[in-house]
């Protein structure tokens, strides 16, 4: 039993087809776990159906042992799960800082304890608290989408790929930063295309098709893998 | 001394009714702005809501005047805002939930909602007109000038006289404490901080644990506010007229789109860039230039560019010149 998994999930959109069916996610703190496939393959969908963004037309979606299938997005974030979406995941006419105060919307202690841990986390934000987000670089404004996420302390955080549109060298940066949001006992599932790095820095990772589990394992399995390599990591 | 005559003419009838007019104009922008920006829709209900919030303050004062209560030098009305306020938030509350509710969850386009808040506004001029009837009415009373022009010209000796009236000075005031409010609150609190990230980006807000329900609420009751006081100011400094109210939405929305729709720093400056405009383009130069010129130079027409019969042809100008050249404004800033 892993702390937070999505167990045989079924799901389309409103009264759509299925998207994804009989889709398994698992992860526990401290571990991240890299979702890949084709476009349109469903990875998006599986990390909003373990969200709640949709519902579940069959299986569950479980936290520390406890079903919360029938939560609201909102209750679970409450749960400490975070969720930083694909496209649109900043206030991109807020400032840093206020990105991360409505990060932390939720809270009723001291937010400025946790923006200094963020800053910490992110030296960046610090030096451009008070710029309006939209400004910042791609990268910049991902490392604002990941602190806003963090704000809330979750144990589990969500990222839909959290490295596009990024030049290689702040790709890096960014797997660096996820890393450290991993030491501190987060438990991470983020959806990649840049396969290969995905994994060479994921515990484990998932291969959807068509909504489906098409292979899963350790990263150094799935990057050896021959199947794998041919049609997922080009050769 | 003639430039000083001619200097006080323009400051007596351009300048202070354009500050006035300006800020009354500027409180129904920010109210236009901060719908579109949180509820995403433009209403066409502003110069009625206005209207609406107005009528209660305009027969609450007739209440207190008969009943003895007053303010002395400052008008009864001011004394009657708060309660007015009160009943524009509820009629705003009450609408929302029964009109404008069922198409936002939805998800109905910007457009529909525009078009039925065009239904609220038919509705809510027939409410007025039957609670208090279409007649123009002034509920001034107290003190009408701090400043008469027969004061300024014994004081300064000059032949152009320096008018100020108490509606003049009430409205500037009262406008900057209410704006003021209004931007700490919006900028340094943390309802106002949710309020726009909502407005900027309605999914990561909702993910962020925002109540969308109380960040309409508390949307409403900003607008009870701006449109009540807006509403009362313009009515005390000219009359409450309904129909007015109605045709000054031009104005109004000239100055939110000015502004850039959704920015309410740029509507608060969008509707003094308007009544300036207004102003200086109607108002009659013939004797300002009597001042200045050399006698042979004077002029015999009245140096008027448009005749303020035709004042909104000025904004309604600037609406189009600004949507056709900068749609997204004049003024840089933040958005709600
Ligand atoms: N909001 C939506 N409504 C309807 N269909 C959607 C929606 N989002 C995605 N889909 C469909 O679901 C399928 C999987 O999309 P997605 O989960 O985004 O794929 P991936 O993230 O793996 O690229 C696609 O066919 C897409 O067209
Ligand atoms: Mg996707």
């Amino acid at each position: 039993m892993s702390f937070f998994e999505g167990n045989k999930m079924t799901a389309g959109y409103g009264n759509g087809p299925d998207i994804i069916n009989s889709c398994t996610i698992k992860v526990d703190r401290g571990e991240i776990v890299a979702i890949l496939g084709p476009n349109g393959a469903g990875k998006s969908t599986a990390m909003k159906a373990m969200l709640g963004l949709l519902n579940l037309k069959s299986g569950s979606v479980v936290i520390d042992g406890q079903e919360i299938s029938k939560l609201s997005p909102q209750d679970r974030v409450k749960k400490g799960i975070s969720f930083v979406p694909q496209t649109k995941n900043v206030f991109a006419e807020l400032t840093v800082r206020e990105n991360l105060e409505v990060g932390a919307f939720l809270r009723e202690d001291d937010v400025n304890k946790v923006i200094e841990e963020i800053y910490n986390l992110f030296p960046i934000l610090k030096e451009k608290s008070s710029q309006v987000v939209g400004q910042l670089s791609g990268g910049q404004r991902q490392q604002v989408a990941l602190g806003r996420a963090l704000m809330i302390k979750p144990s589990i955080l969500m990222l839909d790929e959290p490295t596009a549109g990024v030049s290689p060298i702040v790709m890096d940066e960014l797997f660096q930063h996820i890393i450290k949001v991993k030491e501190t006992n987060v438990g991470i599932i983020m959806v990649e295309q840049n396969a290969k790095q995905a994994l060479s820095i994921s515990n484990r990772g998932y291969v959807l098709v068509t909504g489906e589990n098409k292979f899963e394992g350790s990263g150094d399995e799935l990057l050896n893998d021959p199947e794998v390599r041919r049609s997922f990591l080009g050769g | 001394m003639e430039l000083l005559n001619a200097l006080i003419l323009l400051l007596n009838y351009t300048i202070v009714p354009a500050i006035t007019y300006g800020s009354q104009l500027a409180l129904g922008a920010i109210f236009v702005t901060l719908i579109y920006g949180v509820l995403r829709f433009a209403n066409f209900a502003t110069g009625d809501m206005m209207s609406f919030g107005t009528m209660f303050a305009v027969l609450l004062t007739y209440y207190f005047q008969s009943i003895g209560i007053g303010l002395g030098i400052l008008p009864t009305a001011l004394l009657t805002i708060p309660f007015a306020i009160i009943a524009m938030i509820l009629y705003m509350l009450f609408i929302d939930n029964f009109v404008f509710k069922y198409y936002r969850v939805k998800k109905s386009a910007p457009v529909q909602l525009a078009m039925v808040s065009v239904g609220v506004m038919f509705v809510t001029q027939a409410i007025i007109r039957i609670i208090i009837g279409p007649f123009d009415r002034r509920f001034l009373d107290g003190e009408k000038f701090i400043l008469k022009a027969s004061e300024f010209k014994e004081m300064t000796g000059l032949n152009e006289g320096l008018t100020i009236k108490s509606t003049q000075a009430i409205t500037v005031v009262v406008t900057i404490i209410l704006v003021s409010i209004l931007f700490w609150f919006l900028n340094k609190t943390k309802t106002g901080t949710s309020m726009r990230a909502y407005s900027d980006n309605e999914d990561l807000a909702l993910l962020s644990g925002i109540d969308p329900k109380r960040v309409v609420m508390i949307t409403w009751i900003i607008a009870g506010f701006l449109a009540t006081v807006g509403g009362v100011l313009y009515g005390l400094d000219k009359s409450y007229k309904p129909f007015v109210y109605f045709n000054n939405m031009l104005p109004i929305f000239a100055a939110a789109i000015v502004g850039g729709i959704g920015n309410p720093f740029g509507a608060f400056l969008g509707g003094y860039v308007i009544a300036f405009a207004e102003i200086f383009v109607t108002y009659a130069y013939k004797k300002f230039f009597t001042y200045l010129l050399p006698e042979s130079l004077e002029p015999d027409s009245l140096v008027q560019l448009l005749s303020t019969d035709y004042k909104f042809a000025v904004s309604f100008s600037i609406l189009v010149i600004v949507l056709l050249f900068r749609p997204s404004g004049i003024f840089e800033g933040k958005k709600i």
